[in-house]
């Protein structure tokens, strides 16, 4: 089944975020393959301190919608313009140009390693 | 445990995500469901719901026995045409909206939804005692796929000969006529071919025997590729239905509903002779004002109402009303919504709010359906 990038970390909400400064955040192929086609994004403002593991966005499909949680705490410095004009591209390569903001990290929240990610979702 | 269709295998292969709908194991989508969706608009889509109960009705006094069950008049349904219809409790609750096909003198096909089959099965074997009419629920010998899209009409007719090509170009919206079609496997099957659907388009639903539907199923989707038909599933005809303002029971109809408030009191036949269950409450609900009427709203933002969502009075908040289906529009690009609301705020324009996650989004009345196919 899925292979998930192993550079990535992972919460049990299915976002990524990398190790890079700032870091990048995003959610996995399982997120949208169980939403299905993403129609809308609900991103955190630039400049907005986010939390690790509260609420900082939405994510909606045509059939359903869900709660973007943050893997970090930090300040967000960028949103990916790009998929909130075409949010398809979530769902074409959520590892890749499918990243949703870029934070400033302060504090890690609880983050799972790639192979621990693929235990959690059963892949 | 929800039960598998005779399509099970055929979806697994072809990779569909898999949901339980109405007590079955149902394809949610193969691919994509704004794909699928588009391919049923402007090509044609592959859906299996054999889900859906089929209970038969026959006996000289079969019309008699449906017309005392039913909301409508099954007398006057001519053979080899359908008629929407409804179930409906002693106090006017709608136990089932329906679709009945006559396809004889004393034979009735009456199509339930997945989940209330058994019920509708024993109401109306309840509710024949007394008629000349034998009541048979086939549910589980029954497949049902439809084809449904502009290009359904030429999928269906390229795999019949005879006089069943004239019998499915000619055939009239709500009408039905068995026709024999020829198997991809070199062997034939004698549907129930109807001219009804979910969509909004054009389409034709083929009953037939469980034991033929994998090879009806493949002839299809082989027949019908070249024409851009994919197989399509409920996230689709969810999405389809909504576009096109049907009603799906459990969210605009269900036992707290009369069809009056969901805008359906035509298909309720109070002029009919005789009486028939729920008569008196609906001729007094008919009379009396209603509490509530189901619109149609669109989004003026981006942020789509979902069934359950409050609707409320803009300004001040005061709930007004519950969304009753709700999704971004594939077609229109827009929000678009089914909902309940007080009749003071049921006025073409008039401007409400839902309370989207504990933020209100601004929609406007709109009449229904949001979308109509072109016509031709």
């Amino acid at each position: 089944m899925a292979e998930f990038p192993a550079a990535l970390r992972y919460t049990v909400e299915h976002e990524w975020v990398d190790t890079s400064s700032p870091a990048v955040v995003g959610v996995t192929s399982v997120a949208a393959e169980a939403l299905g086609d993403v129609v809308y994004l609900e991103l955190p403002a630039v400049g907005a301190s986010v939390e690790a593991g509260t609420v900082i966005g939405e994510i909606e499909s045509t059939k359903s919608v869900s709660e973007l949680y943050s893997p970090v705490s930090g300040t967000v410095v960028e949103v990916n313009q790009a998929a909130i004009d075409d949010p398809a591209v979530v769902n074409a390569d959520p590892f890749g140009a499918g990243w949703l903001f870029k934070v400033e990290v302060s504090s890690e929240g609880q983050l799972l390693t790639a192979e621990e990610y693929g235990q959690h979702t059963g892949h | 445990m929800d039960k598998k269709t005779p399509l099970h295998d055929e979806h697994e292969a072809l990779g569909a995500s898999l949901t339980g709908f109405g007590g079955w194991l149902m394809p949610l989508r193969y691919t994509s469901d704004l794909a699928e969706h588009r391919a049923v608009r402007a090509a044609a889509g592959l859906f299996d719901l054999s889900h859906m109960g089929e209970i038969w009705v026959r006996g000289t006094g079969a019309a008699a026995a449906l017309d005392h069950a039913l909301v409508g008049s099954a007398a006057a349904i001519a053979v080899g045409r359908a008629k929407y219809s409804m179930i409906c409790a002693e106090d006017g609750a709608v136990l089932d909206d329906l679709i009945v096909y006559r396809t004889g003198d004393a034979e009735f096909l009456v199509v339930a939804n997945a989940g209330n089959a058994p019920l509708v099965a024993s109401e109306l074997a309840e509710r024949s005692a007394g008629f000349d009419a034998v009541v048979e629920d086939r549910s589980d010998e029954t497949a049902l796929i439809a084809v449904q899209g502009p290009q359904a009409e030429d999928i269906v007719a390229g795999l019949v000969a005879g006089d069943d090509v004239a019998t499915v170009r000619s055939m009239k919206y709500y009408a039905a006529s068995p026709v024999t079609l020829t198997l991809a496997d070199g062997g034939t099957v004698t549907a129930l071919a109807a001219r009804t659907g979910y969509t909004g388009e054009d389409g034709f639903e083929l009953f037939v025997p469980s034991s033929s539907a994998v090879a009806l199923w493949r002839t299809l989707l082989a027949a019908g590729e070249p024409l851009g038909l994919v197989p399509a599933g409920l996230s689709a005809r969810d999405s389809l239905r909504l576009e096109a303002g049907m009603p799906l029971y459990g969210h605009e109809l269900d036992t707290t509903t009369t069809p009056y408030e969901a805008g359906l009191g035509r298909v309720v036949r109070l002029d009919k002779v005789g009486d028939f269950v729920g008569r008196a409450a609906l001729e007094s609900r008919r009379h009396s004002a209603p509490s509530r009427v189901l619109v149609g709203l669109r989004g003026l933002g981006k942020r789509p109402a979902r069934a359950g969502y409050p609707v409320v009075a803009p300004g001040s908040g005061r709930p007004v009303g519950t969304v009753t289906s709700g999704a971004p529009s594939p077609t229109l690009g827009y929000p678009v919504a089914m909902a309940y609301v007080t009749p003071e705020l049921s006025a073409e324009g008039t401007e409400v709010g839902v309370d989207v996650r504990g933020r209100t989004e601004p929609f406007v009345v709109v009449p229904l359906p949001f979308y109509r196919r072109p016509q031709h």
